[in-house]
């Protein structure tokens, strides 16, 4: 009689951070990569309209770090990737807070980094194997 | 600028996040969907029950 055994899925060899890289740079682009589409749609915008909105609140990019509360809000903001490095460039977002909306502004644009961060090492635990 | 209330950035937190949470959290549609739901529920939820907390506690 013939058991059927669950597939293991099979690991990936070789240099293994490509999509966390991708994911990382452009949310959504290390699910794209291993043709999960709709995944990786779904990641674009509620993480790009999570960095778009907070820009549109006029929320404040982290570009320094001169204390604790500074250095881990430069770090949510890091992990947008491209979306943080061309927004900086082309200085958007606001220098200060100084009306309630920006502060919500500031969080949506920290946590949209957060929340990318989250999707790239999903779409590196995708190529490995270790989800499918 | 886009300005809106404080509920509404709430509401609209909670959708964002619960998508990617329930994007990267389950595998399949139907346990992503009900993650999310389940996600989203508790993010709002808890805004409403924290806020009222906070306004009677300041009474």
């Amino acid at each position: 009689m013939a058991t059927s055994s669950p597939t293991k899925p099979v690991a990936a060899t070789g240099f293994q951070y490509g999509p966390l890289i991708a994911g990382w740079l452009i949310p959504g682009l290390g699910h794209f990569l291993q043709r999960k589409w709709i995944r990786g749609t779904l990641l674009l915008a509620s993480i790009g309209g999570m960095f778009a909105l907070g820009i549109a609140m006029q929320g404040k990019l982290y570009t320094s770090a001169h204390d604790i509360l500074d250095m881990l809000g430069l770090a949510g903001d890091l992990g947008s990737g491209l979306f943080y490095l061309v927004s900086r460039q082309l200085s958007l977002g606001a220098d200060t807070v100084q009306i309630t909306t920006a502060d919500y502004g500031t969080r949506f644009i920290v946590v949209a980094g957060l929340l990318n961060i989250i999707a790239a090492v999903d779409a590196h635990n995708l190529y490995t194997g270790r989800k499918r | 600028m886009f300005s809106p209330s404080h509920f509404t950035a709430v509401l609209l937190f909670a959708l964002f996040a619960s998508v990617v949470f329930a994007v990267t959290q389950r595998s399949t549609p139907s346990a992503m969907l009900r993650y999310g739901a389940a996600s989203f529920g508790l993010f709002t939820g808890s805004a409403l029950v924290l806020s009222w907390l906070m306004f009677l506690l300041a009474r």
